[in-house]
């Protein structure tokens, strides 16, 4: 094990690393300055950054219907929105941060395609519905994630969910709201409102993660208490809570094989086209290349004005201590 | 007694300006030069949006039409739109936003103070919101100007490019007609020309700190209130009511 280099045995109490042990085995917080393994450390950074990366992306598919937003109520919602992913996306960097990597650092690995975003903003908003759809079952997908992760080891990240999940919920009633509406309005906009269902579900599902038996981080991560509920579970989670508000709506769940088991109290749902996840992950979704290509123009365009605000601060100190000599 | 027709169009004026410039702001997130910027930039598009909601409906009541927001902002062509040609120019690189912006702020401080008194209890109410909104975005777009303006060579010239190409589109926003001048006599409105020294008082302290310096040029495009646009409307307002337009009559 690696940390055995990194502790040594002191008379008068536990190693780091056994502290660490005793923390974990206690269901008590990492917090920043404690003592963890390196692999602990790399793991919590791939996934706070991952997810930061993906509030950060995400704001496009939703972004993309704020000028067609069909009532100014309706705009200033998605806006607001928007902005709460950016703002998730500050906060969750800032958590990242706190394990010795910078945000200029994680943009980067980004950019060049070296951590990943969640799957799901790599399918396009082809309507308004879509708009409701991500609200109500990418959100709802993402809460199920993150109210198991509040409970999560590292006390910044744990603490970052307790926050966003309070933000999520209310996109998520949104996002509901949104579809609820079009499904008691005109024909036009229940078919817009079935569309967006069936095109949204499957991806929704896929981005909970592989399946257990496939995923390669589950087993290490749960000892750890990083995770704490596995993809599966979180995955039925969410359908047992989805397919109930699906038939409120009355609309069709875009999957024959859903069915109650009463055995199990659960509700089955049919095989995932894994190989179409492992696709876009790969980086051949629909729009992972557009996706990134906008992040990295709006950087990249940015450049000068960072460059500039720089600029500006280092002469004001320098005005500062002119004025101070 | 004010007749409704002024102060229907005096709302349309107020409402159009925030409208326009709201929409411009929406389609920025996401491409801001940093995530504070883009969440900054959220922050003054959802303060315009109220500020608009706020004045048309208003406006619709005033007209007693049986219109709401929607349909004043959807289904109104660009021909019908009152808002100052300033606010439909395009958002540009960082450098023209905020100077549309900094012009857009530099105007609203006093006309949202002034209109904070006005004799309508309604339109004060709503301005004496959007006044300190208004105070917020100043302090924003006028630090940025500075610092842009002061920061590099490359900013500097971009910033100064900007103030160039923006400023012929100033002049719309003081430019009154019979409208004002009924209102103003009532106390429901501003006089677009007592606000100007503020305007111009502000604009200048900016510009001095940011080494910047205004056209020698004294062109003014105006016509907006009129619904006299640039060309630019033409393209703004079709991509804002598509979807609106496509399903008449429904609940959004």
């Amino acid at each position: 094990m690696e940390q055995s280099t990194f502790t040594t045995a002191t008379t008068d109490g536990p190693t780091p690393a056994e502290r660490f042990d005793q923390l974990i085995a206690a269901g008590e917080k990492i917090e920043p300055r404690d003592w963890m393994p390196e692999a602990y450390r790399r793991t919590m950074i791939r996934q706070i950054a991952q997810h930061a990366h993906s509030e950060v992306i995400g704001q496009q598919p939703e972004g993309n219907w704020i000028t067609r937003a069909p009532s100014l109520r309706r705009k200033a919602i998605l806006v607001a929105k928007v902005q709460d992913e950016a703002g998730h996306g500050l906060y969750l960097y800032s958590a990242c941060e706190t394990l010795g990597i910078s945000r200029d650092e994680l943009n980067e690995l980004l950019h060049q395609g070296r951590q990943k975003y969640s799957s799901i903003f790599n399918y396009p908003t082809l309507s308004w519905a879509d708009v409701g759809a991500i609200g109500w079952l990418v959100d709802g997908a993402a809460i199920a994630n993150q109210v198991a992760l509040t409970r999560t080891s590292y006390g910044p990240y744990a603490r970052a969910m307790v926050r966003i999940c309070k933000e999520e919920s209310f996109h998520q009633r949104q996002g509901f709201e949104i579809m609820m509406t079009l499904a008691r309005g005109s024909e036009a906009q229940r078919d817009m409102a079935q569309d967006a269902l069936n095109r949204w579900w499957w991806p929704s599902l896929a981005m909970l993660g592989p399946p257990d038996e496939q995923s390669t981080h589950t087993e290490q991560s749960m000892q750890w208490g990083i995770k704490v509920e596995t993809n599966d579970e979180i995955r039925q989670k969410f359908v047992d809570q989805t397919v109930p508000q699906a038939q409120f709506l009355g609309l069709t769940l875009p999957d024959p094989a859903l069915a109650w088991n009463e055995e199990r109290g659960h509700w089955d749902f049919g095989e995932i086209d894994w190989d179409a996840f492992w696709e876009v992950v790969r980086g051949n979704g629909p729009c992972n290349r557009e996706r990134l290509a906008h992040k990295v123009k709006a950087w990249e365009d940015g450049a000068w004005v960072r460059e500039a605000a720089l600029a500006h601060a280092a002469k004001q100190d320098g005005r500062g201590l002119a004025a101070t000599a | 007694m004010s007749t409704p027709a002024p102060l229907f169009t005096y709302l349309l004026r107020l409402g159009d300006d925030n409208l326009v410039l709201g929409q411009q702001l929406g389609a920025l997130l996401s491409r801001m030069p940093e995530l504070e910027a883009d969440i900054a930039v959220a922050n003054v598009c959802l303060d315009h949006l109220g500020q608009a909601r706020n004045f048309l409906t208003y406006a619709a009541e005033v007209e007693g039409a049986g219109r709401d927001e929607d349909q004043l902002a959807m289904l109104r062509d660009e021909r019908g739109f009152r808002n100052a040609v300033l606010m439909e120019q395009p958002n540009g690189d960082f450098a023209r936003t905020m100077a549309r912006q900094l012009f857009v702020d530099a105007y609203q401080v006093p006309l949202y103070e002034g209109l904070s008194r006005s004799t309508d209890d309604r339109l004060a109410g709503i301005a004496e919101k959007a006044a300190k909104e208004a105070r917020y975005h100043l302090r924003h777009s006028g630090t940025w100007v500075v610092r842009l303006g002061d920061g590099t060579a490359e900013s500097h010239c971009r910033m100064q490019a900007a103030i160039d190409a923006l400023w012929p589109f100033t002049g719309d926003l003081f430019a009154a007609d019979e409208v004002e001048a009924s209102l103003v006599a009532e106390g429901v409105a501003v006089d677009p020309a007592s606000i100007r020294p503020a305007f111009d008082a502000t604009v200048g302290d900016v510009l001095a700190q940011a080494g910047l310096r205004l056209p020698e040029d004294p062109y003014q495009r105006i016509g907006g209130r009129q619904g006299l646009h640039t060309e630019l409307l033409g393209h703004l307002l079709p991509e804002m009511q598509s979807l609106y337009r496509a399903n008449p009559g429904v609940e959004w």
